[in-house]
């Protein structure tokens, strides 16, 4: 990959940060209230079922999830592990997109539970 | 291969290995996490049940580690942004302590929830 | 009774070698470069090691002294001895030459990599260009150059980055500091082709901010900052910003 391509890559990174920053903090807080007296299915599909906030909200987190997640890896593949190049890069945007995929669709199930 | 600590004991590199590896952790845990969830959510049974698995002490323990791996990478990354985006130079150690610190009370607060 | 040092020296080149201990009379006011001089010139001349100004002007004395890189000729042992004991070693992510000397050609390599020289900017017509002279000292610009610019290439830092021992490419911390003292001079015309040069995998966007350049630099210079002020520039460059 080109250097701009790398630089790319560290764009989307920090922007996922970015989103992730909020996201984690909101994901975060919602654990703590949740979990106080006990986790409940009832209590979580009332709050996401039918709700397109709570919907856009898991979405956007998936993907920026899977995407920072899989640069990441990326990283600590080449340094730790020696893995680099366009197959590797290839193979690391797949597990990214994949993985958001995964979240996307686990959200859209509650969202229609 | 033996790590030499000497040259790497400073608070900012123990800040990049403590981001690195809990990164590296969640970045495992993620599919797992989603693919648990959308196998949970066929139905609420089947989540109540998933529920149910997760309140045996082990995952209850890991859970706990997760949110602490969490709060730790979210702290350590808004380190990284403070010092890339808004060129922090000299605060790097309060900067450091207070991601422990805000590591350390996400997951006592989860604990007392639990509890 | 005069008090002795116990110094163990890496001796052996490319392919491999051991530690050597000497016993080194123990002095006040004594550098960590007078021991191994008084060891090359009173136990064993074969000792290789190299040093210039003894005064920490030209960076050639770096080793690793008790595990961390630092400058010799300006390092008072008694600042770094532990239990009478001094551990030296060949500056680390270099190619050793023999003992303490390393090559340091892969290092100002990546300096001209980095472009890391200046190139006064043209005129049409080959006349002075306007803002030549118009440099105010306490300018934003000349104030970030002024933080790097006394660099003197001792590559202490680059032994103490992680990420050049794990990615062999990467410029590392002098390099890319040089390279953003060059970006904040307002009279230098190769601005475009050093952000270009500096940015990827092997450039500015591979630091890790683990900041162990900045703790060790001896003149006190934070190439880690100088690595983010480069991420920044070209952050906001891509929507044409300058900042
Ligand atoms: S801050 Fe960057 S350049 Fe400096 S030692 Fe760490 S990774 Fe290397
Ligand atoms: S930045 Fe500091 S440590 Fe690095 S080469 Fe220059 S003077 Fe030496
Ligand atoms: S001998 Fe010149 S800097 Fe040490």
């Amino acid at each position: 990959m080109s250097a701009r391509g790398q630089q790319h890559l560290w764009v989307a990174q920090r922007v996922t940060a970015m989103i992730l920053g909020v996201a984690v903090v909101v994901h975060l807080v919602t654990i703590l209230v949740a979990v106080r007296g006990g986790l409940s299915a009832a209590e979580i599909i009332g709050r996401v079922s039918g709700n397109e906030a709570w919907l856009m909200f898991y979405a956007v987190f998936a993907l920026a999830a899977g995407l920072h997640g899989a640069i990441g890896l990326r990283g600590i593949a080449a340094e730790w592990l020696g893995w680099r190049g366009r197959r590797f890069d290839l193979a690391w945007l797949a597990i990214g997109l994949l993985t958001a995929a995964f979240g996307i669709r686990a959200a859209a199930g509650l969202y229609a539970a | 291969m033996r790590i030499d600590t000497r040259p790497r004991s400073h608070p900012t590199y123990i800040a990049f290995l403590v981001h690195r590896i809990s990164g590296l952790l969640l970045a495992l845990f993620l599919p797992l996490h989603f693919w648990a969830l959308s196998r949970a959510i066929q139905g609420e049974a089947a989540l109540e049940n998933f529920l149910r698995w997760t309140d045996n002490g082990l995952v209850k323990a890991s859970e706990t580690l997760l949110v602490i791996l969490l709060a730790a990478h979210l702290a350590g990354g808004l380190r990284v942004l403070a010092l890339e985006f808004l060129g922090w130079r000299s605060s790097q150690k309060t900067l450091v302590a207070a991601s422990a610190g805000v590591s350390l009370a996400a997951g006592l607060l989860f604990l007392l929830n639990v509890g | 009774m005069q008090e002795t040092l116990k110094v163990s020296v890496w001796r052996g080149d490319g392919e491999g070698g051991a530690f050597q201990d000497f016993r080194v009379p123990a002095q006040a006011n004594q550098t960590v470069l007078d021991v191994v001089t008084h060891i090359q010139r009173e136990l064993d001349p074969t000792l290789a090691y190299r040093f210039a100004c003894r005064v920490g002007m030209c960076g050639s004395c770096a080793m690793v002294v008790n595990g961390r890189a630092r400058w010799t000729c300006r390092t008072h042992v008694r600042k770094v001895v532990q239990d009478g004991r001094l551990e030296l070693r060949p500056l680390a992510n270099l190619p050793v030459i023999r003992d303490l000397a390393t090559d340091m050609a892969p290092f100002f390599d990546k300096w001209a990599r980095a472009k890391g020289t200046f190139q006064p900017k043209d005129s049409a017509d080959g006349a002075v260009p306007e803002e030549f002279h118009v440099v105010p000292p306490s300018s934003a610009k000349r104030q970030a150059a002024d933080a790097g610019i006394e660099c003197i290439g001792c590559g202490v830092c680059y032994a103490s980055c992680d990420i050049v021992a794990w990615n062999g490419a990467y410029l590392g911390p002098a390099a890319l500091n040089r390279a953003w003292t060059l970006v904040n001079d307002v009279r230098d015309g190769a601005r475009r082709d050093r952000l270009d040069a500096v940015a990827g995998d092997a450039g500015c966007h591979a630091c890790h901010s683990t900041q162990s350049c900045t703790e060790r630099c001896p003149k006190g210079i934070d190439p880690s900052g100088a690595i983010a002020g480069l991420k920044r520039t070209l952050f906001w460059g891509m929507f044409g910003l300058d900042r």
